[in-house]
């Protein structure tokens, strides 16, 4: 017996699910979610073998539920119409489901499923994540989890973001969130307008900034309105002015 | 404004050298009519880069002012001018420090003729070098402003398309009834029938056209309606219409996006239920329509909530009546108001 989940904030589109895979008996389902705050307590709790994934859903995005789980699980994302995921998924030759599906394009699915499975590659992959979070809704705010909470930080609250070994420290007014992504993702999610990379190990909400000043020889310090000094290389000090306008 | 030729590189060596064949020229000729070796070298470098400069001033000049179809009789006219002003500065310049050669005076006022001529005759087709260069620089410059004006227009013709048929909410519903057939086969062809009548809402209408609030109220029932089906109970909605309201005029298909907007918002934002409240009242000469819906404002700032539907609506509003007031939002607490006014005056 495989554990099945649904996630789906639409409860039609859960039943047609419900529906396809009762002729499926060697899966179980353990449980229907309607949102994604939801769908991560369930993952967690039952840690199931397969998950059915809706994209646009209440509160945070299928992705973005993904992005919080350390092992996500083997999923089939079903999809009405998302030009950004299925392109991400087109690039990584990932099935989906495109709404509305018959049983037996869902029964294909499922064997494929079932064929990756023997070759102990179904799991969701991170390369994958990070080309569906390139989708203009997901670079309007960041998820991250604080101990058994989730918080949702839209990108315009970001004092500044720095680099911390495996993780990016992000800075905001409530103190600073860590997310397990590199720099250079950051840098190429966010809208360059705004956020720009003025070192190594920081990137810079531009809004934030009061004033720039000199610092040791070639450097810079950005002090932004929280008071926070933020390092900037001799190049950084170049995209900033750019940005600018200076 | 564009870029002078000697802007390139290439064109720059060609007139650089150009300018050194005639200096080089000039040297030999005086020479060869019994001219001092430095004082023909002297003659050439007053005379030439006196030439230059005014070649330059032309050109420069007419990067910002380009003549126009009979005014070629001015360039004429000002080529003249300007060889007649360098031929006398070049002569008093010359006799000033060339004066003590002996026969100088007279070469050069023998010369002078020959020198108006060449002169004039290098001006002119610098001119006119310029002026294609510049007239075609101008029109390739207006034929990408015109391609970039035709692309424009289609990416936002296709963009309309796409909104009026709105693939997400169709798909959407298309999957719904694609489970409703199975178990619930009535509750499917009565959504069928409603997708069918809001579909054929969303066609048949201009933008353009103006309706009156009832008609208006009866398409956004039956886009409600589908939603309702979707969400299920999720979904309720609150309608306080103002009687006097229901005759006055909109613009169609402009409450519609508002409302989708506020279910957006409100249904994906937060996992409860969701109530959508919408008014309508006579404000002054205005119609005036509040949509409210909650929203969490620890997940949704409403700064990134507001999004693409309520730009277009806010669009379509400026382009008709050329005000950017008619559109407002504000969020209080935990509810999120927008507010529409439809000026009646004009109607």
């Amino acid at each position: 017996m495989s554990k099945v989940i649904i996630i789906d904030d639409e409860h039609l589109a859960r039943s047609i699910v419900k529906e396809y895979l009762q002729k499926h008996p060697q899966l179980e389902l353990v449980q229907e979610c309607g949102d994604g705050f939801e769908g991560l307590k369930a993952i967690q709790q039952h840690q199931p073998d397969l998950i059915f994934l809706d994209i646009q859903m209440p509160k945070i995005t299928g992705f973005e539920m993904l992005e919080l789980l350390e092992q996500p699980p083997a999923v089939i994302f079903t999809t009405a119409f998302d030009e950004y995921a299925i392109k991400a998924f087109e690039a990584h030759a990932i099935d989906y489901l495109l709404k509305p599906f018959n049983q037996e394009r869902f029964d294909k699915a499922l064997s494929k499923w079932n064929e990756l499975r023997s070759s102990g590659t179904e799991k969701v992959t991170q390369d994958l994540l990070e080309s569906a979070s390139l989708s203009p809704s997901q670079s309007q705010r960041i998820v991250v989890k604080n101990g058994s909470k989730i918080k949702i930080i839209p990108v315009h609250d970001v004092f500044y973001l720095e680099a911390a070994d495996d993780y990016v420290k992000i800075h905001t007014s409530e103190g600073y969130f860590l997310k397990n992504k590199t720099m250079n993702h950051f840098e190429q999610v966010l809208d360059k307008e705004q956020f720009v990379r003025s070192h190594r190990s920081y990137i810079i909400n531009v809004q934030q900034i009061t004033r720039i000043d000199p610092y040791e020889k070639d450097n810079h310090v950005a002090i932004l309105r929280s008071g926070a000094k933020v390092p900037v290389s001799r190049s950084g000090y170049g995209k900033l002015k750019e940005v600018l306008g200076l | 404004m564009s870029n002078s030729p000697l802007s390139i590189t290439r064109f720059r060596v060609i007139f650089i050298i150009c300018w050194l064949v005639m200096v080089a020229d000039n040297i030999m000729v005086l020479t060869f009519f019994g001219l001092p070796h430095r004082a023909a070298m002297i003659d050439s470098a007053i005379s030439n880069t006196l030439l230059l400069l005014i070649c330059l001033m032309v050109m420069n000049t007419l990067r910002y002012y380009l003549p126009r179809g009979n005014q070629y009789i001015n360039v004429f006219a000002i080529c003249l001018f300007l060889t007649i002003i360098w031929l006398l500065l070049t002569k008093w310049l010359l006799s000033v420090s060339l004066g003590h050669y002996d026969g100088y005076r007279d070469l050069l006022h023998h010369s002078l003729s020959i020198r108006f001529s060449i002169a004039f005759l290098l001006l002119g087709c610098v001119t006119m070098i310029s002026i294609l260069w510049y007239n075609q620089k101008e029109q390739k410059e207006n034929e990408e402003r015109k391609t970039d004006a035709e692309k424009l227009a289609k990416e936002a013709e296709l963009f309309k398309l796409r909104q009026q048929l709105q693939p997400h909410f169709l798909f959407n519903s298309l999957n719904s009834i694609n489970a409703l057939i199975g178990s619930r086969p009535e509750e499917a062809r009565k959504m069928v029938q409603q997708l069918s009548d809001f579909l054929r809402g969303t066609i048949k209408k201009e933008e353009t056209q103006w309706v009156t609030l009832q008609e208006e109220l009866q398409y956004l029932q039956l886009y409600l309606d589908i939603e309702k089906v979707r969400f299920g109970n999720r979904l309720a909605t609150d309608m306080n219409i103002d009687e006097k309201t229901t005759g006055l005029k909109l613009p169609a298909l402009i409450l519609q996006p508002i409302v989708e907007n506020a279910i957006k918002f409100g249904l994906y934002d937060t996992t409860g239920d969701t109530v959508i409240r919408i008014y309508a009242g006579r404000e002054e000469d205005n119609l005036m329509i509040k949509v409210m819906n909650p929203f969490d404002p620890e997940t949704s700032s409403p700064k990134s909530g507001t999004g693409f539907g309520l730009k277009s609506v806010q669009r379509r509003l400026y382009l008709l009546f050329a005000r950017t007031n008619l559109l407002t939002t504000e969020a209080k607490q935990n509810i999120f108001t927008t507010i529409v006014k439809i000026p009646q005056d004009g109607v």
